[in-house]
């Protein structure tokens, strides 16, 4: 496929065509102007598929579990889409993303469609322009999408804010990473897996897990979503949910079937209670705060040697404060104009 | 407006049954060390899941590294696949064990580059540059 203008890739995007889904995947991923107009277009032809996070501290599982969940879904009849993300080297920029070497399973099934993509200095275990690639997938007809984030640990809670149900993978063997797993994470895990469950030290994870679940729960912590009702929803409705915990064990098949109902179930009980549009809400909230936080910092760059060097040396001198500057900065700047 | 856009996308790859990895590890290092995005497939792939990683990955270049003998099999499947899936936009180059002799006749049937045993990192570099550079823009 030689040079195709974005604006054309979108079509093809919605027909399926594969070149065009990845062509227009690297283009979102790079943030280049061309393709904003499209991926503008992509977004309203997006907003069907079941956007599933998976995060877990490096080692513990998830590309492996991934690959087994996409192999259950696919099963059902489902067409699947992995984002699998993996960090930049710090030093050169570059990176080795090592996602596919668990995925063989699903190697050659025309109904899954996988992309790594390295970080690019983001934080907060998704990459830049990660969720502009699920755009793509989701427009493009993939039902469910499974992002699966770097794993960094305790920080890592953007996927819950990116994604309508989230899984944390915690594995036997790791260290205490029960306890790392404790603080942010514990909150926005909606289903807990605990993978290697076919190791004998699984068990004490899964305890481990189970109890602390319950002293979050004593001590009032929010665990677990009360799901508003939707007007006119059954009153008989289970409307609270609580994150269970399923040990998994890729290697011998057991417990993806399991994670795939409690997937399934979580998505029907946001979808019954009305819970998915509060997420919907809440994601588009983040985006565009991001979206806005992205156009500023450009712009801050573009400027960097004219009107914001002069600012900053008046800050230099106390003759402006750092806010009352960035104040002036941002009316001068018209930001959402173009340059 | 953002020097990422120029990231070169590199799949690296070992195709059938040859275990010898320590070659290809080093090379997707040596493309990360030099600011590229390097999807390692890991080991035992077909030639087929290669080009379809290749293609939803929208690779630059496949590089295929083969110690076992399987290259005149191999890399000709791999340029024969990029074709009938109208993605020869995506160059091949290799790197292994590979006898003088079928270097030419590699080079004939479309590999753009192979680089044997003991090429510096800067030599494995500057080949994936130029290939893509002649490739052109897309
Ligand atoms: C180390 C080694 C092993 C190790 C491998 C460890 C590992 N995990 O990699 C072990 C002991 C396991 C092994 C096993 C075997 N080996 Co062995 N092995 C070697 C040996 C001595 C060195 C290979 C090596 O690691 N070189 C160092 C790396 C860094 O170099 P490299 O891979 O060539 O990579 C460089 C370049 O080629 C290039 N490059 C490589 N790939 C790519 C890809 C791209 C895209 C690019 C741009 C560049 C590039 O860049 C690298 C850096 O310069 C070679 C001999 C040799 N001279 O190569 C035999 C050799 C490859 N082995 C051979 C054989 C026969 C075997 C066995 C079948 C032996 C047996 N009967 O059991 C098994 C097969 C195992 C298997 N499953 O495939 C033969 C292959 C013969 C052939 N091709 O016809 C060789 C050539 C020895 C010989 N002279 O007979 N082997
Ligand atoms: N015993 C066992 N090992 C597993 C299982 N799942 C993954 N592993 C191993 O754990 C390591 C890390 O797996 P990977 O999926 O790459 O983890 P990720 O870094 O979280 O994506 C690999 O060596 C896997 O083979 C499992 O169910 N049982
Ligand atoms: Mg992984």
């Amino acid at each position: 496929m030689s040079y195709v203008p974005s604006a054309e890739l979108v079509a093809r995007v919605l027909e399926g065509n594969l070149r065009a889904i990845a062509r227009l995947a690297t283009r979102a991923e790079s943030g280049v102007d061309e393709a904003r107009m499209a991926l503008d277009d992509v977004f309203r032809h997006a907003g069907r598929a079941h956007i599933v996070g998976i995060t877990g501290v490096p080692g513990s599982g998830k590309s492996t579990l991934v690959t087994a969940l996409t192999a259950a879904i696919r099963r059902t009849g489902r067409k699947v889409a992995i984002v699998a993300i993996d960090p930049s080297s710090p030093f050169s920029g570059g990176s080795i993303l090592g996602d596919r070497i668990r995925m063989g399973e699903v190697a050659g099934d025309p109904g899954v469609f996988v992309r790594s993509m390295a970080t690019r200095g983001a934080l907060g275990g998704l990459a830049r322009g990660a969720l502009e690639v699920v755009d793509v997938l989701d427009a493009a007809g993939f039902d469910v999408v499974v992002i699966e984030t770097v794993g960094v640990g305790q920080d890592e809670v953007d996927v819950a804010r990116a994604a309508h149900t989230t899984v944390v993978v915690s594995a036997p063997g790791l260290g205490d990473d029960i306890q790392a797993i404790k603080a942010g994470i514990l909150e926005i895990a909606d289903i807990h897996a605990v993978s290697k469950c076919d190791r004998p030290d699984a068990n004490r994870t899964i305890a481990d897990l189970k109890n602390m679940l319950a002293m979050a729960v004593g001590a009032g912590t929010r665990y677990g979503v009360r799901l508003t009702s939707k007007p006119g929803a059954a009153p008989d409705r289970e409307l609270e949910w609580r994150p269970p915990v399923i040990a998994t064990s890729s290697q011998r098949g057991d417990g993806v079937d399991e994670l795939l109902t409690a997937i399934d179930r979580h998505y029907a009980a946001l979808r019954d209670s009305g819970e998915l549009d509060a997420r919907r809400a809440r994601i588009a909230e983040r985006r565009m705060l991001a979206a806005a936080e992205d156009i500023l910092r450009t712009r801050f760059a573009q400027h960097r040697d004219g009107r914001v060097a002069e600012l900053l040396g008046a800050i230099c001198e106390r003759q402006v404060s750092p806010h009352a500057a960035a104040t002036r900065l941002l009316d001068e700047l018209n930001v959402g104009g173009h340059a | 407006m953002d020097a990422s856009q120029d990231r070169i996308r590199v799949i690296i790859a070992k195709v059938g049954l040859d275990g010898h990895d320590r070659g290809v590890k080093i090379v997707a290092r040596t493309l990360r060390d030099a600011g590229m995005d390097v999807i390692y497939t890991g080991l035992h792939r077909t030639p087929e899941e290669v080009v379809d990683a290749a293609i939803q990955e929208d690779v630059d270049v496949i590089g295929v590294s083969i110690l076992s003998g399987a290259h005149m099999t191999v890399f000709p499947r791999l340029v024969e696949l990029l074709k009938a899936k109208g993605a020869d936009d995506i160059r091949v180059v290799g790197g292994g064990v590979i006898p003088d002799d079928d270097l030419p006749k590699l080079r004939a049937l479309g590999v753009s580059e192979i680089l044997l045993q003991d090429t510096p990192p800067e030599t494995i570099v500057a080949a994936v540059r130029r290939v893509v550079a002649e490739r052109g823009a897309r």
